[in-house]
């Protein structure tokens, strides 16, 4: 961003006792107000109570099969990236109960669970994720067979999106085109700032229920000084991408290189334990699994999350349609990346990083994409 | 009299530590509803009798429709045995690490028998025993193998509830990986370095061992698909020796042919002589 060019107007400036204040009113307003905190070595997601749970002063470092917390001495809330859980957690639920069924006197009885969700508040939605749910959005809501639970506890969810200035050594939002900028979809927007002014958030509301909260935190109108701050610590954070996606349609890099050697490569470094797809945020999986009890009298449905990694996943009459490693991953690159646009129309992949950090063996999708994309390079060189 | 409905049900040791068996009694409040569905013939763990006959024989008389295994053969008289109580059982499901992978004292497959006898018992001329300690399914064909030391009690009851719906258990057989995540336990190797076997082993426990900060050591055995070089790369990455290694995977499932890959796991060693250290 050029220092002449003049930063979006409006939005109000509030400091860390705003921030409480947030939180207070959300819960207030009957929300389970969901946000990042440090436990067991990681700063996951899980009900706030307070705004004091949030991670003030700490920052990650992250690398491809690593995450380590670092203090940071300015006590930032949100100078840290995505962490080991994404807001598909409470979502798109890991385990959900969908029906039970009771046998009595030769009746069967069928219930659909519909217990009501709880309203969350999400607070701390960062760019990457925030595209990530418009991605769910149109995933499991927008076919012809809308999913009742992720309908259920989306469609009361009220997002407080944060901005990223501090982007993690394994990002690419930029080379996705998901961040660091907050995209559209969003209740109210923070920037974090912490400098000689202090310890501020830049807040922007963009739905009807977000103005009126914004409109009961104490704060003051944004100076223009604010805004260009925010803006410029938002553009310099674009500037410090920890990674990059090749610079070429990977739609068709995907589809062009279906034979290429590189994955028996990946596929020996592999251990198909199924991490990157459960820590992606637009992986959306499941399989079914009916319970009964021991009369044979009560069953009960229930969904859980399942992957592409799973020998299970493609199991068909005969066995498993990829029973090698290299089709399994092959099916994860070429999904994410590839054969997604097909189906919902746009990447299935934001640039949020969770695969190549969570990765026991550090594998890094835009490195595999890289060495494929180099493949095509070479073999469009050698004479045919 | 009206014949009796319930299926029954047969529980077999053979050379093991009793702990799958007990697995059974502890399910205390299934207990009872599954003595409703299922004739309990054969458990000497719980009653000498067999069908209120004493005293019950070692091999059973059967037939029985549902025979629970728990040991590995180590001994002429074994192998004679589950040949006998395959003959006499409808469905055949082993339980635990002993009667699916051969169980802790398959370590003797990678050593000198002899020595050992010699080593342990003051008259080691009394001992008869094979030189392997091999899995059921070497010997019989095998229904189905639950895995886990012990076996987990929810898995049991699993089986047992599926085999009298007639329907194939809910066992999956990937990576301990899949349950740190669906239960929400950040991952120990990667958020703090710690070795951890999840990765290559078996799910089934719920993966206890990582959500209390310790690395899963395989008890459940491998997984479907185990990458074992590149977990063993993984391990040596994590600061594993090789000594420790090859110590990591000799446990439990020792003898599993997916754990082959593991350098110098079959090699053979006096205990506790340290292997050369790898390169990290
Ligand atoms: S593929 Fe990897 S980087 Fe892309 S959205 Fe999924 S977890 Fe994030
Ligand atoms: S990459 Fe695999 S787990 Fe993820 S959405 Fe695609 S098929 Fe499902
Ligand atoms: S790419 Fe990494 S996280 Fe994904 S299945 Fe393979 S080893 Fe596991
Ligand atoms: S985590 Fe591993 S060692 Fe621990 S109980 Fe589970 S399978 Fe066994």
């Amino acid at each position: 961003m050029s220092a002449s060019t003049l930063p979006p107007a409006g939005g109000a400036v509030i400091g860390t006792d705003g921030l409480a204040a947030l939180v207070d009113v959300l819960r207030a307003r009957g929300y389970t107000v969901v946000g990042p905190t440090v436990r067991d070595g990681a700063i996951v997601l899980q009900e706030l109570e307070s705004a004091a749970q949030l991670p003030y002063g700490w920052g990650v470092d992250l690398e491809a099969g690593r995450y380590r917390l670092r203090s940071r001495t300015d006590g930032a809330a949100f100078a840290n990236a995505a962490g080991p859980q994404s807001w598909k957690t409470f979502l798109h639920p890991a385990r959900v109960r969908q029906w039970t069924a009771e046998r009595a006197g030769g009746e069967l009885v069928i219930e659909a669970d519909d217990t009501a969700p709880p309203r969350f508040a999400f607070l701390g939605v960062r760019s990457c994720d925030l595209r990530a749910i418009a991605v769910q959005d149109r995933v499991l809501t927008a076919g012809p067979h809308s999913d009742p639970v992720y309908r259920g506890r989306r469609s009361g969810a009220f997002l407080v999106a944060v901005e990223c200035t501090e982007p993690g050594g394994t990002c690419f939002c930029v080379s996705m085109g998901t961040g660091p900028a907050a995209g559209p979809g969003y209740d109210l927007v923070l920037t974090e700032l912490v400098d000689d002014e202090g310890h501020r958030f830049w807040i922007r509301a963009d739905s009807t229920e977000g103005a009126e909260i914004l409109a009961e935190l104490p704060g003051e109108p944004a100076s223009e000084a604010v805004r260009r701050s925010a803006v410029d610590a938002v553009g310099s954070a674009a500037e410090r991408m920890g990674r990059t996606m090749p610079d070429t349609d990977l739609r068709r890099l995907m589809a062009e290189t279906l034979e290429a050697p590189r994955w028996d490569d990946v596929a020996s470094r592999c251990l198909t334990c199924g991490n990157c797809t459960m820590v992606c945020p637009t992986c959306f999986c499941t399989t079914t699994e009916d319970v009964t009890d021991l009369t044979g009298d009560h069953a009960e449905r229930w969904r859980v999350w399942d992957v592409c990694f799973d020998l299970d996943f493609s199991y068909l009459p005969g066995g498993p349609v990829r029973a090698s490693p290299r089709s399994r991953y092959r099916q994860w690159l070429t999904h994410k990346l590839g054969t997604w646009h097909d189906q919902f129309g746009s990447s299935g992949c934001v640039g949020c990083g969770r695969c190549i950090v969570w990765c026991p063996v550090a594998i890094d999708i835009t490195e595999e994409a890289a060495a494929l994309h180099d493949w095509t390079r070479r073999t469009e060189d050698e004479p045919r | 009299m009206e014949p009796d409905p319930r299926p029954s049900l047969a529980v077999w040791k053979f050379a093991s530590c009793d702990g799958c068996q007990l697995t059974l009694l502890d399910c205390e409040d299934e207990l009872l509803p599954l003595t409703d569905r299922v004739r309990i013939t054969h458990f000497l763990e719980m009653s000498s009798a067999e069908d209120s006959r004493e005293p019950a024989t070692l091999a059973g008389t059967g037939p029985y429709d549902l025979s629970l295994v728990e040991g590995s053969i180590t001994t002429v008289e074994d192998v004679r045995r589950i040949h006998h109580i395959r003959r006499i059982s409808r469905r055949l499901v082993t339980i635990g690490a002993c009667a699916t992978a051969g169980g802790i004292q398959a370590l003797r497959n990678f050593a000198d028998v002899e020595e050992f006898r010699a080593a342990v018992y003051a008259s080691p001329e009394y001992i008869a025993t094979l030189d392997t300690s091999t899995p059921i399914s070497a010997q019989v064909p095998v229904d189905f193998e639950l895995r886990g030391c012990p076996i987990d009690r929810g898995q049991l009851l699993e089986v047992l509830t599926a085999f009298l719906a007639g329907r194939k258990p809910n066992i999956s057989s990937h990576s301990v990986c899949f349950e740190c995540k669906r239960r929400g336990t950040t991952c120990i190797t990667v958020a703090q370095g710690v070795p951890c076997l999840g990765p290559v082993t078996h799910a089934g426990c719920g993966a206890l061992c990582p959500a209390y900060g310790r690395g899963c050591y395989g008890c459940f055995g491998p997984m479907a698909t185990p990458n074992l070089e590149a977990m063993v790369r993984e391990l040596r990455h994590d600061g594993m020796t090789e000594r420790d290694i090859v110590r990591v995977f000799r446990t439990f499932n020792a003898a599993s042919p997916e754990y082959g890959p593991v350098p110098g796991l079959a090699a053979q060693e006096a205990p506790g002589t340290p292997a050369e250290e790898g390169p990290r």
